[in-house]
């Protein structure tokens, strides 16, 4: 394993406000809940019927194959695409754009903006949809990078990181917002094998302090460590959900068992 | 060889040149920019999800990018008035009519131009925008924009080379531009070389002015932390051309 950067307190009150996302508030409390959730693109029906709910503080990681309709599943839970029937009404854009503040993106490509620099990228939904003035954002993020192991680059323009960097920067970027929840797109998918270790280390701390996650994944090592339940997902379908004991050491379904021995 | 310098020189520092070219680039600058704020909405529509808008923008760069500059510009100045009887006042002058015709023409091309700027941002950007809860407007001019700006940026510079000249047709409608004032100059001297060169000379400063001016616009869409200054000029040049 490669040399890990320090990771720093993520969810500090006194920088990003209430903490909306630790399990300080009442447990039990769903913060994002999906019922039959629908979704075809075309004559291809990529959601057949799913049901998810996070409640706050859970840690829950979502394997399956690709195609299965992970991916699809986690941009509707981020109200990024209107879903055709279910709980989560497609609602007018503009008033998606207030909700999803609330709900923490993180993309498998990092999506960075490459014409903001590091700490650019970090303050823009401060300054754009917080309305923090730049001085007071510039702080905020500026904290939040070196929580993240990057204050020394927060000069640096995306196409100047590496993709461990880059995607420590997404990840800080979504932070600062103070979501009540963060989705991960299979984070480390797209990451160079010795860089996976950096980021890991991050949802890792994050996961410790609390903070309510979706994980979508490949590392069987990560679910098992941090997650509290593992979801698998075949033909848009969930068709397994369990502790990840149970998920890894006794799956009951045969399409889990055959998945988990082809990523080993 | 028979050439006057004298007659050349005296033409270069001539007013009426001086004032032609002061019409040509303000005729140059009016076009562009009404051609762009055209091409920029042209392009919008094309990618709209409404139909309707999608056809209207699709039949106007048709239409106008399959007429000829010149016959545009006859079709402004002398066809328009006999249509619209209000445009048979003073006011409209040879100088607002080709900025109308110009201006259609580029917006036309600026319209392709810009749906190819708005093609070549990476769908993520959109999704990444909006994630972070950015209303509609903020994700167009404060993510999508920028990156589109700098793809489109030497193309429309080419455009606007292209428009410098192409400001020249409007002599045939009697705008008195540069190329107006040395036809002018020529007919009365017959002094061909020397009233024509001059006006050569007025477009060869005025594009390499322009080409300056738009190496300083490239390199503000330099995404580099440490500046340009530490590349060379080449390195720059490659930089700015690797697209994302």
């Amino acid at each position: 394993m490669t040399q890990q950067p320090p990771v720093g307190h993520l969810l500090d009150e006194a920088l990003l406000g209430e903490p909306v996302a630790s399990t300080a508030g009442g447990a039990d409390e769903f913060v994002l809940e999906a019922v039959g959730l629908h979704k075809r693109y075309g004559h291809n029906e990529v959601l057949r019927g799913v049901t998810f709910g996070v409640q706050r503080g859970d840690v829950k990681a979502v394997l399956g194959p690709s195609g299965s309709g992970k991916s699809t599943m986690l941009r509707c839970l981020a109200l990024l695409e209107p879903v055709e029937s279910g709980e989560l009404v497609p609602l007018p854009e503009r008033v998606l754009a207030r909700e999803r503040r609330e709900i923490g993106m993180v993309f498998q490509r990092f999506n960075l903006f490459p014409h903001l620099t590091a700490l650019g990228n970090v303050m823009i939904g401060l300054t754009e949809v917080r309305d923090r003035d730049r001085k007071e954002a510039r702080t905020i993020a500026q904290s939040m990078l070196a929580r993240v192991g990057l204050a020394e680059r927060e000069r640096f323009f995306p196409s100047e990181l590496s993709g461990g960097q880059q995607q420590r920067v997404a990840i800080a970027r979504a932070l600062v917002m103070n979501p009540k929840v963060m989705l991960f797109d299979e984070p480390t998918s797209a990451l160079d094998p010795e860089l996976v270790g950096e980021v890991l280390a991050v949802m890792e701390e994050l996961a410790r302090e609390g903070m309510t996650m979706v994980v979508v994944t490949h590392e069987v090592g990560f679910a098992k460590r941090v997650a509290d339940r593992v979801i698998m997902m075949d033909a848009g379908s969930i068709i397994e959900d369990a502790p990840p004991d149970e998920f890894f050491g006794n799956p009951r379904q045969e399409r889990t068992r055959k998945f988990l021995e082809a990523v080993d | 060889m028979e050439f006057d310098t004298s007659i050349f020189f005296e033409a270069l520092t001539s007013p009426a040149y001086l004032e032609g070219v002061q019409i040509t680039i303000a005729l140059t600058v009016v076009a562009m920019v009404f051609g762009l704020i055209l091409g920029l909405v042209v392009a919008l529509l094309r990618g709209s999800a409404n139909r309707v808008l999608r056809g209207i923008a699709w039949t106007y760069i048709w239409i106008f990018r399959a007429l000829p500059s010149l016959l545009l510009l006859f079709l402004v100045w002398d066809g328009l008035p006999q249509l619209v009887p209000a445009l048979k006042g003073d006011w409209f002058s040879a100088f607002i009519a080709a900025s109308v015709a110009l201006s259609i023409n580029e917006g036309a091309y600026a319209a392709e131009i810009i749906r190819g700027g708005l093609l070549s941002v990476d769908e993520g950007q959109r999704l990444a925008a909006r994630a972070l809860g950015l209303s509609p407007t903020k994700v167009f001019s404060k993510v999508i924009a920028p990156q589109m700006i700098r793809v489109t940026i030497p193309p429309l510079s080419n455009d606007f080379v292209s428009m410098l000249k192409l400001t020249s047709l409007a002599s045939v409608i009697s705008l008195q531009e540069l190329l107006a004032r040395s036809h002018s100059a020529v007919s009365t001297t017959f002094k061909f070389a020397e009233y024509y060169a001059a006006a050569a000379v007025y477009y060869l400063v005025l594009v390499s002015v322009f080409m300056v001016v738009q190496a300083q616009i490239e390199r503000r869409f330099v995404w580099m932390s440490q500046g340009s200054s530490g590349l060379s000029r080449v390195q720059r040049v490659r930089q700015f051309a690797t697209i994302r």
